[in-house]
């Protein structure tokens, strides 16, 4: 039987429901949703205010490096340096504080920092045409050894006259009172809510602008992008500035959850913060990733991790969850993929 | 007068010269075959055109206006539009993404302004109803057929007013039936006043729609002559060299 053009035209591929049960980041939200339930059941400590509210604080950090990492992937890049450009913004910030200067100042040094390791990052990567995987291998050793330098390798513990401050901005919480009713007299913590801006910021770009249609055209197919006049080098220049001040930002709310710095924190979070993106349904192939998914991801990690604490058994395992977990995420992926294709 | 006029390009890479003085004139409405052997030339020349490379001599004119391209943005606000032989498309995008990838409509006021979904729908679904070609605006590009993906590539040459074409072999990888579509479509854009640059290895697709044959061999024209007074062997001498000149 034949059919017009204009029927065939105006046939939809997707249902939205078809589409949606499509989605990686769908089945992620699905199994985070069902731990937290077998949780809930299984403990009866998992559902109290109390952890709840160390979880959201918990995966913030990393939820928050996470947006910055999902739009880096998406381009097809990667960020290895964002653990030691966290480090390195939370010694900044904290030592210009230290000196004797206001909050204000010691932020914006922090997050001036952050920016200036992005710039470096996206300039070599996008202007000198060097692999990103390269690039932010040097940057991870270099921002690193730059925070032991400034800081002699010192733990920062001296945060000046502002201190309290900061430690309210990073260890504290908002809407307490407000939520009080619904028995979480404890608020959000502020790292939740700051998460919970970002994404939506992040989310809104990626969707709604002309600077995420690009970043997601540069990832499906860069040489298509620059023959038809997408700025490639200035957008991706502009994915690893991003990704720098999302660490940025986030060692700057250590610096206040913590109350004081070493040189090695953040050591190792790089990896923790691509494995949320991945799981969250970013490809590191390039061309798919979503802000949702980059938070989902990284509050699916920090669930499990809290849980296997919570049952008892020994922390050791955490890193045989999580890289199952990633693995399992990619390969419900792949197989709907080939299926599709078939 | 010439819409598109080209004086003794010549191209190097290093030592390599791959074009050398080549000149060759479009009039408007007029449909030439570029054709020669692979390392020819044919690529270079369609990408000096297109704003991809400088040429490293010579001088490009439009409408009689000498013209200087340093981006491909450049050549495209100039009037001229390029079919990728890859197509340039992005799998992970809808149809209506790609044909507007580059220069999509946004709406809002000042510094605030977001993507335009519907009107990017709407207007990438005439333009295929005018291709008389079953591709839907919302599908992602990596679901198409061949014949899809080459509607999507050349609808994106239809959104700007374009007074020049060029076709880097856009009937070397699909369906007989989709090779008649692409050929009907060049006829379409020559009623309308277009100039089009066809780049094919495929003989009958030049004779069948071209006015002019221009061959290139080893980074130079060695003819350029009307159809009717050439032949499909005497063009095949001359990309191989079998005949020097014509």
């Amino acid at each position: 039987m034949s059919i017009s053009i204009d029927e065939a035209v105006s046939k939809q591929t997707h249902g939205t429901l078809s589409g949606l049960m499509a989605r990686q980041t769908f089945w992620v939200f699905v199994a985070f949703a069902v731990t937290i339930l077998l949780m809930s059941l299984a403990s009866d400590v998992f559902a109290t205010e109390k952890n709840l509210y160390n979880v959201f604080r918990n995966f913030a950090f990393v939820g928050i490096m996470a947006l910055g990492m999902t739009a880096v992937i998406i381009t097809g890049g990667i960020d290895l340096s964002v653990g030691s450009t966290l480090c390195l913004a939370a010694i900044v910030t904290s030592m210009t504080m230290g000196a004797g200067y206001s909050v204000e100042v010691g932020i914006i040094a922090g997050l001036a920092a952050s920016i200036a390791v992005g710039l470096v990052n996206g300039g070599l990567i996008a202007y000198v045409g060097m692999p990103s995987f390269v690039v932010t291998l040097g940057m991870l050793s270099v921002a690193r050894s730059l925070a032991q330098v400034i800081s002699n390798n010192q733990i920062v513990y001296q945060l000046g006259p502002d201190a309290n401050a900061i430690m309210a901005l990073g260890g504290g919480s908002s809407f307490g009172a407000l939520l009080s009713p619904f028995g979480a007299s404890g608020g959000i913590p502020n790292p939740a809510l700051v998460l919970l801006v970002l994404a939506l910021v992040a989310g809104f770009a990626f969707r709604w602008t002309r600077w995420g249609r690009h970043i997601f055209a540069i990832g499906g197919n860069e040489n298509a992008a620059t023959l038809t006049g997408v700025p490639v080098k200035a957008i991706k220049l502009s994915v690893y500035v991003v990704s720098a001040l999302m660490a940025g930002i986030a060692g700057v709310l250590e610096v206040g959850w913590l109350g004081s710095v070493t040189v090695n924190l953040g050591t190792g979070m790089e990896l923790q913060v691509i494995a949320a993106s991945v799981i969250g349904g970013a490809n590191l192939a390039g061309g798919a990733g979503t802000a949702f998914g980059a938070v989902i991801g990284s509050a699916l990690i920090e669930v499990i991790r809290n849980s296997l604490i919570l049952l008892g058994i020994p922390t050791f395992w955490q890193g045989t969850f999580v890289g199952c977990f990633i693995v399992v995420a990619v390969l419900v992926d792949r197989i709907r993929a080939m299926r599709q294709s078939n | 007068m010439a819409i598109l006029e080209l004086n003794q390009i010549s191209k190097h890479f290093g030592a390599i010269q791959a074009l050398n003085g080549i000149s060759i004139a479009l009039e408007e409405g007029e449909v030439v075959g570029l054709m020669g052997d692979n390392g020819a030339g044919k690529s270079t020349l369609v990408k000096i055109i297109a704003g991809n490379f400088h040429p490293s001599g010579g001088e490009i004119r439009i409408g009689g206006r000498p013209v200087q391209f340093n981006r491909p943005v450049e050549a495209r606000e100039n009037g001229i539009e390029v079919v990728y032989q890859d197509l340039a498309l992005c799998d992970n995008l809808t149809a209506a993404a790609n044909v507007f990838l580059g220069r999509e409509v946004r709406k809002g006021f000042g510094p605030l302004k977001i993507l335009d979904y519907n009107a990017m729908y709407r207007r990438a679904a005439e333009l295929f109803k005018e291709l008389k070609s079953e591709t839907r605006p919302r599908d992602l590009v990596r679901q198409m057929s061949g014949g899809q993906r080459q509607a999507v590539a050349i609808a994106r040459t239809r959104l700007s007013d374009a007074k020049i074409v060029l076709m880097d072999e856009p009937t070397a990888a699909i369906s007989v039936r989709q090779v008649a579509e692409v050929l009907n479509l060049i006829r379409r854009l020559k009623d309308q006043g277009v100039a089009v640059v066809l780049i094919s290895h495929r003989m009958p697709d030049v004779f069948s729609v071209c006015d002019r044959v221009v061959v290139l061999r080893r980074g130079t024209k060695v003819a350029d002559k009307p159809i009717a007074a050439t032949s499909p062997e005497e063009v095949t001498g001359l990309i191989t060299g079998a005949i020097q000149e014509a």
